[in-house]
């Protein structure tokens, strides 16, 4: 046994805890999981069960602590785990997952299928078998900061940008202030709408609100490659920003993994319950709503959809808000089969957009958002996070549909009342 | 040995043989599996209506939407045969009595017309699900020895049992030992075998309700 695989396996022997065997002892291998994800529905390739991701730490389960499992391993009946089939499993465990935990969902006797890829990840990087892009991404935001490489110079070009555009400065590093914001490189890169929008809703609700020059990344591929060390600086970062400018509430972007390392995971990384709130942008737009702090005019007349992130509905439970915001500035606003929490991934989630080797199953299962879009006859895509627009960018594009995607914090600043600040 | 003699070993060493190596197994495989425990969560919690493991026990034996199409013979077909089982276990007077005479609790039970029929769809849903298990790509390719022998064990108890009470095949003393001898061998299987989420379902299902209304879902 190679001295990665032995410490991957130590790992996981440690990440095994009571749902997780009661998970394991649970399972009928009734394959009803492979129904609700899409690598499955969409390649009809038994190998995507989502159970069946999952064998190689079933067996270590089993060897390490039952006790037939042990018994078995003594005499040499059981297989042990070896750092080819874990080589194998790399596609399945990174390519053909997107912890978007559909899967979760649908499990008759109730296993947290998601849950326990995730834990397995953590084997996985430490064993040596998780995928390059993602070990790229991370090594990057650990070493530079933001997984796409973007230091802070760039946000503060894209500030100046942003002040020129829309006339209002943008504040870095104010103590005191009520919101943090966070952002993720996408946004910085690809999608400055963002900021700019920001800068404009906070005016119009009169709120305080900053960047922080330490912590503007917001994004984590410490949780998607499945690694907690990483994902540990990755979030102490923030907790350490906000904790410095004393704000009240940081705002995670329009970034599902975001949300997910920082409102849930955060804590639990760092080993503390935070000084500090952590709310999803959506959910500090919905909160102004209904304060009526965010006043809106005109509509969009075309008709839309809104694309769940998984991350952010499914795994977050921010369900209601992105609708009473739709509401808001859409006259024709449809939703999706399976809308809400139910919502079918992208294909690009928990890395795997980070991933080349994922692309073109990535592509390949984007056919079952393809037919949920069709449905609806919608002429324009909705969503809140950065990596489902591009993914969504990118099979549309596939798939020569003209259907633009749109942020929608960006479309609800675009319908901002022009009146008192 | 003759029927009458492997009847009375059935009805005696046997079953106390199986009866303990079942409560000393469960007991033991509960403690291995729940004495594990689990970090606490130090998030900030999110409540929402509907939200609990307890919910998720419960609407979690109701196929979620659109699941019933995809695979209906895998949710008709268990609903039938553990419906079925739990009829026939439970509400078969001769085993209300015996379940008397050895807790001392007892209920009413079915008339046995009622009983039979649930034993014939319960074996029919039992073969139709084992027909889908060698048919569909994915139960297939999932299945292992266990899955199908798991199945045997819990089919040979209903057709004996069955068997016994119709007077088909073997004469009733021979049927009726060699049904209490397949229960005997069920109950020595469960606790080992993927039959135990006879327990630890409940308690999956509630550990994955938990944790997602700690963020406000209730799944």
């Amino acid at each position: 046994m190679s001295a990665s695989l032995e410490k991957g396996v130590a790992v996981l022997k440690e990440m095994i805890d009571a749902p997780i065997a009661s998970y394991f002892n649970s399972c009928v291998h009734c394959g009803l999981c492979a129904e609700a994800c899409l690598f499955y529905t969409e390649t009809g390739d038994p190998k995507y069960t989502p159970i069946h991701k999952l064998e190689p730490l079933r067996r270590i389960y089993e060897q390490e602590y039952t006790l037939l499992g042990k018994l078995a391993k003594m005499v040499g009946l059981s297989k042990p785990v070896t750092d080819n089939e874990l080589e194998e499993w790399k596609e399945l465990v990174y390519n053909s997952c997107t912890l978007c935990a559909r899967c979760s969902l649908v499990c008759p006797v109730g296993n947290d299928i998601v849950y326990m890829v995730r834990k397995f990840r953590e084997g996985m990087a430490v064993s040596g078998h998780a995928p390059e892009g993602l070990i790229g991404a991370t090594t990057r935001a650990i070493e530079i900061g933001s997984p796409m490489g973007v230091k802070l110079p760039a946000v503060q070009a894209q500030m100046k940008h942003v002040h020129k555009d829309v006339g209002i400065e943008i504040p870095m590093d104010q103590e005191g202030a009520e919101y943090m914001v966070l952002l993720s490189s996408m946004e910085i890169m690809n999608f400055p709408e963002y900021l700019g929008a920001i800068a404009k809703i906070m005016k119009q609700a009169g709120k305080t609100w900053t960047l922080c020059s330490t912590a503007f990344e917001a994004t984590n591929s410490g949780i998607q490659i499945g690694s907690s060390d990483l994902a540990k600086v990755i979030v102490n970062r923030i907790v350490e920003g906000a904790e410095r400018l004393k704000v009240k509430t940081v705002i995670s972007p329009e970034c599902g993994h975001a949300y997910t390392a920082l409102r849930w995971d955060g804590a639990n990384l760092v080993g503390r319950p935070f000084s500090f709130k952590v709310l999803h942008i959506l959910e500090v737009l919905d909160e102004f709503r209904a304060q009526g702090l965010l006043k809106t005019e005109g509509f969009e007349m075309d008709r839309m959809t809104f694309h769940d992130p998984c991350q952010l509905v499914r795994r977050g439970g921010v369900v209601q808000q992105p609708r009473n915001l739709m509401n808001m500035v859409a006259k024709d606003f449809v939703e999706m089969e399976d809308a809400g929490k139910y919502n079918w991934c992208c294909g690009g989630g928990g890395g795997v957009s980070a991933n080349e080797d994922a692309e073109e199953l990535r592509l390949q299962v984007f056919k079952i958002k393809k037919g949920q879009l069709e449905k609806t006859g919608a002429k324009t895509m909705v969503t809140a996070c950065a990596n489902c627009r591009i993914i969504l960018e990118e099979g549309l594009e596939h798939y020569q549909m003209d259907i633009p995607v749109v942020g929608l914090t960006e479309m609800i600043a675009e319908h901002l009342a022009e009146s008192k600040s | 040995m003759n029927e009458m003699e492997l009847l009375n070993w059935v009805r005696g060493p046997g079953l106390n043989i199986a009866v303990a190596v079942f409560l000393l197994g469960t007991i033991w495989r509960l403690f291995e599996i729940y004495s594990l425990g689990r970090k606490q969560d130090l998030s900030a919690p999110r409540n929402a209506a509907g939200a609990s493991g307890w919910h998720t026990v419960v609407r979690r034996s109701m196929p979620p939407p659109g699941m019933l199409k995809r695979s209906p013979v895998s949710y008709i077909g268990g609903y039938a045969f553990h419906i079925g089982l739990a009829i026939v276990v439970f509400l078969f007077a001769p085993h209300i009595v015996l379940i008397e005479n050895l807790i001392g609790l007892s209920w009413p039970a079915l008339p046995s017309q009622v009983v039979d029929l649930a034993a014939v769809v319960t074996m029919a849903a039992m073969v139709l699900v084992l027909v889908d298990r060698i048919n569909k790509p994915v139960k297939r390719f999932l299945s292992t020895f266990e899955d199908y022998f798991t199945w045997a064990v819990t089919f040979l108890p209903v057709l004996t049992g069955y068997l016994a009470v119709q007077h088909l095949l073997l004469p009733y003393t021979t049927m009726l030992a060699l049904h209490i001898l397949s229960v005997e061998i069920l109950l020595v299987v469960l606790p080992f075998t993927k039959l135990f989420h006879v327990f630890t379902l409940f308690a999956s299902r509630w550990y994955n309700g938990n944790a997602n209304a700690h963020k406000g879902v209730p799944v």
